[in-house]
């Protein structure tokens, strides 16, 4: 360039072959990073896997056909089972889906399609992102106040108002998600074909969305399907079976695993707590199953 | 967004003037008279007299932002869609009015379908897609028939006739956009409105769809809006060449020639469809 640029410039690739070097510095550092990756993954994955393995070796010991059908023991007798608290877990979370799926759904549909960008969608989806980190014992206050003080008795339907409480906003804000998601060439080609508005949310939006929605309102019902302090003041505990002479009770003290679970495990009783495991077992395959089923359900209608 | 205030736009400004009229006006399925079309306050295409004839295709050719793709969606109100969408001028469909007071939109789009630039099947299987507008007007007859008949005639049939069940989405490119060109005619539209519907395919693929369009003209009148020029060359019978406006220091489109296609290739009446169409600028 000054006039003594007779000197080929330096070149940027380093004279090297195209092999492997394994000592290199960035050879070293990516080997480290990749060693790193692998220890944290692993170290998140103990948790997990433990308590499936504690859950299995100790209550898998008891399972068998008599948990299921056997009322829970009392003090210190032997055997029994709790086929009424997985009636009883069944249909609170089935009471509580049919309350917060429908609301939930629609809230959504509201919230992503009608009306974005109004004032009530902001204060509808600040209300259920501030109600998602509700704590879970102020729903069984709000639906003791609600149910049980006003019927006069612990019953089901309060266990289920509230859990449909704790998963109403976990469905409006993953099923808001899920309709957003549908690509907008999927809205244009429906209302290119003549779609009426709610012909589109119903016949195209809703129908894409599903898997996305399912999958909201799957994490919805296993959150619902462990939890224990909303239940302990609205549906308390039960040692009798919810359906009696064929007609379900439902207005009274309804048993869940969840609450069996609180119970027996403080027991001094072995009986209780080796049936505590097993209905620990029992509520994570149920949870296990819903997933697996709803996914089914799910892949078959995309 | 600069508001235009100057509603009365001359239809000349040094090159080309409003066009309109196509040799045979008499056959015009639509006749659309965009005297101005905004978003907003933002002008976006201005002195555009269209007019489709039955039985032929219509080209729409132009540089990008000539509001040809805006043309093609007033056409039947799926600019409607759009926030901020107006529109001055009117668009006559057999003679109607398609903005009048008491016209529905969506009976507007049940008669002029359309197709998209990117394919977009439904999430459903290639049968849905194609019943889904003989379901959306109740059709009484064999749906079974008709979705045969549609993939037939959009070439589609011996490729999918023993997947029906399959998801639209699992098709191939090309596949998906035969799929939605069969989804928009099975219901038998009068017209057929498409958005560039190649430019998101590979040239096999656009070649069959060019030659599908050539036959469906027997039953149908189509426009289309193409980016390509040998792509209206080699389909289409009128062209409409568009243009953009830069004077007022906004982008407005507006049409400036429109003829039959050999007419404007070979010997196009204004200078800037000449230069346009020998590749002088894009």
């Amino acid at each position: 360039m000054n006039g003594q640029s007779v000197a080929a410039p330096p070149a940027v690739l380093p004279d090297t072959g195209l092999e492997r070097s394994p000592f290199e510095r960035r050879a070293l550092r990516s080997l480290l990073l990749t060693v790193g990756i692998w220890v944290a993954a692993v170290m998140a994955g103990i948790p997990l896997v433990s308590v499936l393995y504690m859950l299995i070796v100790r209550g898998g010991a008891r399972l068998g056909r008599e948990v299921f059908v056997e009322l829970p023991p009392a003090g210190f007798e032997m055997g029994g089972g709790f086929g009424n608290a997985i009636v009883g877990t069944v249909v609170m979370v089935g009471i509580a889906a049919l309350i917060s799926i429908p609301i939930g759904v629609l809230s959504a549909v509201f919230l992503a399609e009608l009306g974005p960008d109004s004032q009530l969608a902001r204060v509808a989806r600040f209300a259920a992102k501030t109600l998602t980190g509700l704590p879970s014992i102020l729903a069984g206050v709000f639906a003791y106040a609600a149910v049980v003080l006003t019927t006069g008795t612990y019953s089901a339907p309060a266990g289920g108002l509230a859990l449909a409480v704790l998963m109403l906003p976990t469905v409006v804000l993953t099923a808001e998600e899920a309709i957003r998601a549908v690509p907008k060439i999927t809205r244009d080609a429906a209302f290119g074909m003549g779609c009426t508005r709610s012909q589109v949310i119903w016949k195209v939006m809703l129908p894409t969305a599903t898997p996305g929605i399912l999958t909201g309102v799957m994490l919805a019902v296993a959150r619902a399907a462990g939890e224990t302090a909303p239940l302990l003041f609205t549906a308390l505990f039960s040692s009798y079976w919810l359906f009696e002479g064929g007609r379900p009770h439902l207005m009274q003290p309804t048993a869940s695993l969840a609450v069996l679970i609180y119970n027996f495990s403080g027991m001094p009783f072995e009986n209780q707590i080796e049936l505590a495991w097993t209905a620990s077992l029992v509520l994570v395959l149920i949870v296990l199953f819903i997933n697996v089923l709803s996914r089914l359900v799910g892949n078959r209608r995309a | 967004m600069t508001p235009t205030t100057q509603m009365k736009t001359p239809t000349t400004n040094g090159h080309g003037a409003g066009a309109e009229i196509t040799p045979d006006t008499a056959d015009a399925v639509i006749d659309g008279k965009l005297d101005q079309v905004y978003y907003g306050g933002f002008l976006a295409v201005r002195d555009s007299h269209v007019k489709i004839q039955k039985g032929k295709i219509t080209g729409f050719i132009g540089p990008s932002g000539c509001g040809k793709s805006t043309v093609l969606r007033s056409l039947n109100r799926m600019n409607d869609l759009i926030r901020g969408f107006r529109l001055k001028g009117h668009v006559q469909f057999r003679g109607k009015d398609v903005y009048g007071r008491d016209v529905d939109p969506v009976a507007v789009r049940r008669h002029i379908g359309m197709v998209f630039q990117q394919p977009n099947p439904f999430s459903m299987s290639v049968f849905d897609n194609v019943a889904f507008g003989l379901r959306l007007n109740r059709f009484k007859g064999n749906v079974g028939e008709r979705v045969e008949l549609a993939l037939r005639k959009s070439a589609l049939w011996d490729e999918v006739k023993d997947k029906l069940k399959n998801s639209g989405l699992s098709l191939s490119g090309g596949q998906q956009q035969r799929l939605c060109i069969a989804r928009a005619v099975a219901t038998e539209p009068s017209v057929l409105l498409m958005d560039e519907p190649c430019s998101a395919l590979d040239p096999i693929a656009t070649r069959r769809v060019e030659e599908l369009m050539l036959q469906l003209k027997n039953n149908y009148t189509i426009a289309i809006v193409t980016h390509n020029m040998q792509q209206a060359q080699r389909v289409a019978d009128v062209t409409a060449f568009f243009s953009v406006d830069i004077s007022k220091g906004t982008r407005t489109g507006y049409l400036v020639e429109v003829g039959p296609t050999k007419q404007i290739f070979e010997e196009p009446r204004e200078q800037l469809t000449k230069e346009y169409v020998s590749g002088q600028f894009s």
